[in-house]
Formats: C-alpha cells, sequence, structure tokens
C-alpha cells in the first residue's frame, strides 16, 4: 500500500481544491443511486409545480413573496452552504490531513455572525428583491445598480462553473453516467425549478435537500462514534493508530511512522504563511457576507426579526454539519483506509479522493445507504446551482433592465419575463461552460467567488449603510477597483499562473487576494467619496439620515407583496 | 415620509436605540473577529502548540480550540438574537408606531 497522506493529491495542494471534486474516474453504474436520485427529482418537480401555482407576481418570484419563516430560510441558508464541496470535499480532506478540515470548515462558518451584527436586519428593511437594493438606496440608480449586477453576475458565473464541473464529475464518481449527462441534467433541472417555482421552488427545494443532507451526515456520524462506545478518544486513537500503520507499512521508520500518524491531530500545510492564512481566512470570512444568492435570502423573510432568527438558524446547523463532517473524516479513516474492498491495487482509493465520505456509507450501511448519500450529494448540487441561477436572473432582470435601461419605467410583468428569459440563458451558458471546463482545474474558482464577493460587494454594502460620506462615485469606483484587483491578482497567484499557465514562479505569491483587494476597495470608496465635489455627492450624503432611520427601525420597509 | 423620519432620527429614543445596538453589534463582531484571526495566526505560527495533545490521549489542543470556535459562533449569535428580541425590537417598534 502506498504513502495513503498522498491520496487526495488535489486537496493537499491548496485549501482552495477542497472545493470541487476535480478529475474522477468513471464507477460502474450504480442503480441504487439512480433510483434514489429519481426519487429526489420527482419530490423536487412536485414542489416546483405546487410553487408554480403560487408564483404570480414579481415578488413570488424573487422572494417567495416574502412568505418564508426564519426557521425555513435559515435551514436554506444552511443548505446552500452545505454543497456537496463541503460535504465530499471537507470530509476527504480530513480523511486525507487530519485536523487541517476543521480549519478549512471553521472559515466559512463564521462570517455569519458578522453577517448577523452588522447588515442582516439593515437588509431585510432596505432592500426588496436584490442586495443592490440597499446597496444603491440613496444613490444614484443606474452606475450603483449596474456594478452591482456586473459583480453579482461574475460571482454567480465563477460559483456555477464550479458547481457545474462538479456535477460531472460526481456523477462519473457517483452513478456511472457520463460527464455531459450531469451537466445538461443539471441546467435542465435547475431551469425548470426556478423558471416555473421562481423562489418559492428554490427555498423548498434547497430545504428539502439540507434536511435530507443533515439526517445523513447524523446518521453517518453517530454510527461512527457508537463503534467507539460515543468516545471521541477512542475514535482519533484508532485513526493516529491507521496512519501509523499505513506510514510503517510505505516504508517509514517507526519513529518517522509514528509522527506522521499523529500528524492527523494538529495543523498540517493547510496553512502555510502568515500572510495567506489572512487573506484566505477574509476571504471565506467577508466573502460570506457579499454573496449574492445568500443576501437576496433576507428578503424572503416577512420582517428585520426573522431576518435575525433566520442567521441563528443557519449558524447553528452549518456548525452543527462542520462537527459532523468532522468525526465522518476520522470514521472514514478507521473504516475505509484500511478495507480492501474500497482501495485500489495501488492502496489509493477507489474513485478518487473525494470517495471518503460515499465509502464510508457503503461500509455503514451497504448499498443502499451508499446509494441514498450518493443521491443526497447530486441533489445539493441541483438546489445550489438553482440559488445562484436566481440570483443571476434577478441582477440581470430588477436592477440592469428595470433600472438601468428603462429607468425604473419597466412594469412588473415585463420584468418577471427578462427574469425568465435570462433564466434559460444561464442555464445555456453553465451547461456550455460546463461542458468547455470539464478537463481544466476549476478548483480555484469557488475560492474567487468569495474573495470577488469580500473585495466588492461587501465593502459596498458595510460602507453605503454604515458611513454618511460614502457617495455615488466612491462606492462605484470602490468596488469596481476591488473586483478588478482581487480577480488580476488571482490570475498572478499561484492556482491559476503556476498550475493553469504553467509558469514557473507565481508574480502574487499568496494563495488568496483578499488580504490586499479588501482593505484596497475601502480606501478607494473612502479617498473618491471625500474628494467627490459633485452635485449628486451632496443629495447622496443628505440622504444618509433618512436612509439609516429607515435601516434601523424598518419603516417604510418593503413586506415584499406587490399584488 | 421624509418629516416622519427626520421626527424619528431627533427623537432621543432612536438615538438610545442606535447607540446600544450598535456598541452590542461592534463588541460581539470584534469579539468573533479576534477569536478567529487568533485561531488563525495561532496556526500560522505555532503549529505545534495546537498539535500538543490534552491529557494522557492523542485529542490535542487544537480539537477543543477549533470546536470553541464552532461553538463561539454559534453562541454569539444567540446572544445576539435574545438581546434584540428583548431591547431593541421593543424601542424600534415603539419608534414605528409612534409616527402611524
Amino acid at each position: 500500500m502506498k504513502r495513503l497522506a498522498l491520496l487526495p493529491l488535489a486537496l493537499a495542494a491548496s485549501p482552495a481544491l477542497a472545493d470541487t471534486v476535480g478529475q474522477t474516474q468513471r464507477q460502474p453504474t450504480n442503480w441504487a443511486a439512480i433510483a434514489m436520485f429519481g426519487a429526489f427529482v420527482l419530490l423536487t418537480l412536485a414542489i416546483t409545480a405546487w410553487a408554480a401555482r403560487r408564483t404570480r407576481s414579481r415578488a413570488d418570484f424573487y422572494t417567495a413573496g416574502g412568505g418564508i419563516t426564519g426557521f425555513q430560510n435559515g435551514l436554506a441558508i444552511a443548505g446552500d452552504y452545505m454543497s456537496a464541496a463541503s460535504f465530499l470535499g471537507i470530509s476527504a480532506q480530513i480523511f486525507a490531513d487530519g485536523y487541517d478540515g476543521l480549519i478549512y470548515s471553521i472559515g466559512f462558518l463564521v462570517g455569519w455572525p458578522i453577517i448577523l451584527f452588522l447588515m442582516a436586519e439593515r437588509l431585510r428593511n432596505l432592500g426588496r428583491y436584490t442586495f443592490a437594493d440597499v446597496a444603491s438606496f440613496r444613490f444614484a440608480q443606474p452606475p450603483v445598480r449596474s456594478f452591482a449586477a456586473l459583480s453579482t453576475l461574475s460571482v454567480v458565473l465563477f460559483y456555477l462553473i464550479a458547481q457545474m464541473v462538479g456535477a460531472g464529475q460526481l456523477i462519473k464518481l457517483l452513478f456511472g453516467l457520463p460527464y455531459g449527462w450531469a451537466v445538461v441534467i443539471v441546467g435542465v433541472l435547475m431551469t425548470l425549478y426556478v423558471l416555473f417555482g421562481g423562489m418559492i421552488a428554490t427555498t423548498w427545494v434547497q430545504i428539502v435537500k439540507a434536511a435530507l443532507l443533515l439526517g445523513c451526515a447524523t446518521f453517518m456520524a453517530l454510527a461512527v462514534l457508537w463503534r467507539f462506545g460515543f468516545s471521541p478518544e477512542a475514535l482519533f486513537a484508532r485513526a493516529v493508530e491507521v496512519k501509523t500503520g499505513l506510514a510503517a507499512h510505505a516504508g517509514s521508520g517507526a519513529a518517522e511512522a509514528a509522527a506522521k500518524g499523529r500528524s492527523i491531530m494538529g495543523p498540517g500545510n493547510f496553512i502555510k504563511d502568515p500572510i495567506s492564512a489572512l487573506s484566505f481566512g477574509m476571504a471565506l470570512m467577508f466573502g460570506t457576507a457579499g454573496l449574492p444568492h445568500i443576501l437576496m435570502r433576507f428578503f424572503t423573510v416577512p420582517d428585520a426579526k426573522q431576518a435575525r432568527a433566520s442567521v441563528v438558524w443557519a449558524t447553528g446547523w452549518i456548525g452543527y454539519f462542520y462537527i459532523l463532517t468532522f468525526i465522518i473524516g476520522f470514521g472514514a479513516i478507521v473504516l475505509v483506509a484500511t478495507d480492501p474492498a474500497f482501495l485500489d491495487p495501488a492502496g489509493t482509493l477507489k474513485g478518487g479522493g473525494n470517495m471518503a465520505a460515499v465509502h464510508l456509507a457503503s461500509a455503514i450501511g451497504g448499498n443502499v445507504f451508499l446509494g441514498f448519500v450518493s443521491a443526497v450529494a447530486f441533489a445539493t448540487i441541483l438546489a445550489v446551482v438553482a440559488g445562484l441561477t436566481l440570483a443571476g436572473a434577478s441582477a440581470v432582470s430588477h436592477d440592469l433592465y428595470a433600472t438601468v435601461f428603462r429607468h425604473g419605467a419597466a412594469d412588473a410583468r415585463d420584468e418577471l419575463r427578462v427574469s425568465r428569459i435570462t433564466v434559460v440563458v444561464l442555464a445555456i451558458v453553465a451547461i456550455l461552460l460546463g461542458i468547455l471546463f470539464e478537463k481544466q482545474n476549476v478548483a480555484f474558482m469557488v475560492s474567487l467567488a468569495f474573495a470577488l464577493a469580500a473585495s466588492g460587494n461587501f465593502p459596498v454594502l458595510i460602507l453605503s449603510l454604515l458611513w454618511k460620506g460614502c457617495t455615488t462615485r466612491g462606492v462605484v469606483a470602490g468596488g469596481s477597483v476591488g473586483v478588478l484587483v482581487a480577480l488580476v491578482l488571482t490570475i498572478l497567484s499561484p492556482a491559476i499562473w503556476v498550475t493553469i499557465l504553467g509558469n514557473k514562479a507565481a508574480l502574487y505569491p499568496f494563495s488568496s487576494p483578499t488580504l490586499f483587494s479588501m482593505p484596497l476597495a475601502f480606501v478607494v470608496i473612502w479617498l473618491v467619496s471625500t474628494l467627490d465635489r459633485s452635485a449628486r455627492a451632496e443629495t447622496d450624503r443628505a440622504g444618509y439620515v433618512a436612509q439609516r432611520v429607515r435601516s434601523e427601525t424598518g419603516i417604510g420597509a418593503s413586506r415584499a407583496a406587490d399584488h | 415620509m421624509e418629516e416622519r423620519l427626520a421626527a424619528v432620527a431627533a427623537d432621543p429614543r432612536y438615538g438610545e436605540l442606535v447607540r446600544r445596538r450598535g456598541r452590542f453589534g461592534w463588541t460581539l463582531t470584534a469579539v468573533m473577529l479576534a477569536a478567529y484571526f487568533g485561531y488563525v495566526l495561532l496556526i500560522a505560527f505555532d503549529k505545534p502548540l495546537l498539535a500538543r495533545p490534552i491529557g494522557r490521549g492523542v485529542t490535542s489542543l487544537g480539537i477543543p480550540l477549533g470546536v470553541g470556535v464552532i461553538l463561539l459562533a454559534i453562541v454569539l449569535t444567540g446572544l445576539y438574537v435574545r438581546r434584540a428580541n428583548r431591547d431593541f425590537d421593543a424601542l424600534a417598534a415603539a419608534l414605528r408606531e409612534d409616527g402611524e
């Protein structure tokens, strides 16, 4: 057996890589998994049919008519977050390196409290359909909305590509079907959900999936702990033993093998240098507060109180889920890494590194549970992609079409039509890009989406909400600089400049641009706003007090129902 | 509407709401930022510390610290919501109703 630590090669190389599935080998066709996925699809189509009857107005389409409760919205948000990447990717990272996977998952969680303390209620009080409603509240509409829409589309696009490629790799892996099928199935189903069921269907599909995934992960974690008398220490001790044995088997001396075994209990190579660590942490933390498909969910609840409740539920579920993933990863070390049934002759995991959780499901519950977990993992991608598409479509129809091109004179029906056309266009683009990027390493794209959101949307939102001196020119200039710098630095970073473009050394040596691009966005917004002497700037500043009163008290807040 | 908003802005209860909620929100934000970036920097500068076993077994100091950051995030959001439901909502509701 070869060195086990090398298994998920792609994962160990860089933190960002845990976020997509990577190249996989096609597996034998798994009929149990396909049947269970079929059942999930039927259920979600029934939900869509039910939602379609309730989706009449623009508000229903964009925000489920504001009729989602805090608890439901919390589950939906958690669902948006618990992607296939975090379930399979993080458990695989723990399977390979142990503790490092926990560091990664914590980064995804800690943005939530910040959203609650600084933004959630204000967003709900000021916004109606898109986060641009809030960001442009007191500013000149066309420039700020154009910025917000373009930044939304770029975040959505990178996120979508990563999900589509992930879906293609997963279906080869879990169902034994060809890559292209997955991309088309995801594209078509997602179009049906969003086109006919709007936000109501998108939310309920997400809720069903979140409940399934949480149930599944809970069962797996309990099954693992049960084998160790519910003692984490016993589980960890056995995992260290297994890793030590594998290292010795691979030819390490006794002392070296023991050190390798123990290494899973502490931080490894995940955090290399403090700059990358800080930068990556900032992207995860503040990017969460700028992701359009997440921000959009705050408009689906009736008021600020429910917006708050959503964040508490979401934080609770996400945190609980990451603790489960940690146990599942260690469970896989113990139950999967030593079982020849799950290994290729070379000693690597059948199907690639990301199969750790899937093989564990089979070790725990046999082929039927394996099929169930596979179906849930694929359903996860579907639900996330639907939310992303709806966010992109709202940005095009509500921000670009209705406000920028029609100067607010479009009627609600036209806007809805444009939104639905955009859904179809986005689905086609996503399918084409998914196929185009099949052989590419798209792992950097999710962390790029977070970096863009942290460097553009987040500074714009925070300063427009909380700083009186902020002006139209300031947010447009600062937001654009943040997004562009984040993009350029990412291209110059090792993940693209070296790994994809094949250059020798990266011009920007750190793994994430956010440590530089985000503060730069703040500085440019401040500088341009302060120097802004235009008449518009006067109006912008004069509008602050009224906006602040609305955001703090909820006076004049939209009830998100225009029918 | 503009008059009503201006009236609320001049209301001392509004000043109190903004000040109290602002102070509480920023304090909790600072706690979360300090805990998370403290954790990340601790890893960046002193990996062996986190790998050190607590007690006689293999469970390392990093495990309770990491799980602690997760629990802290959940607890802080819970604290904020409790305080907001108890204090801030009543103030905001009073300000909303006065103008109606």
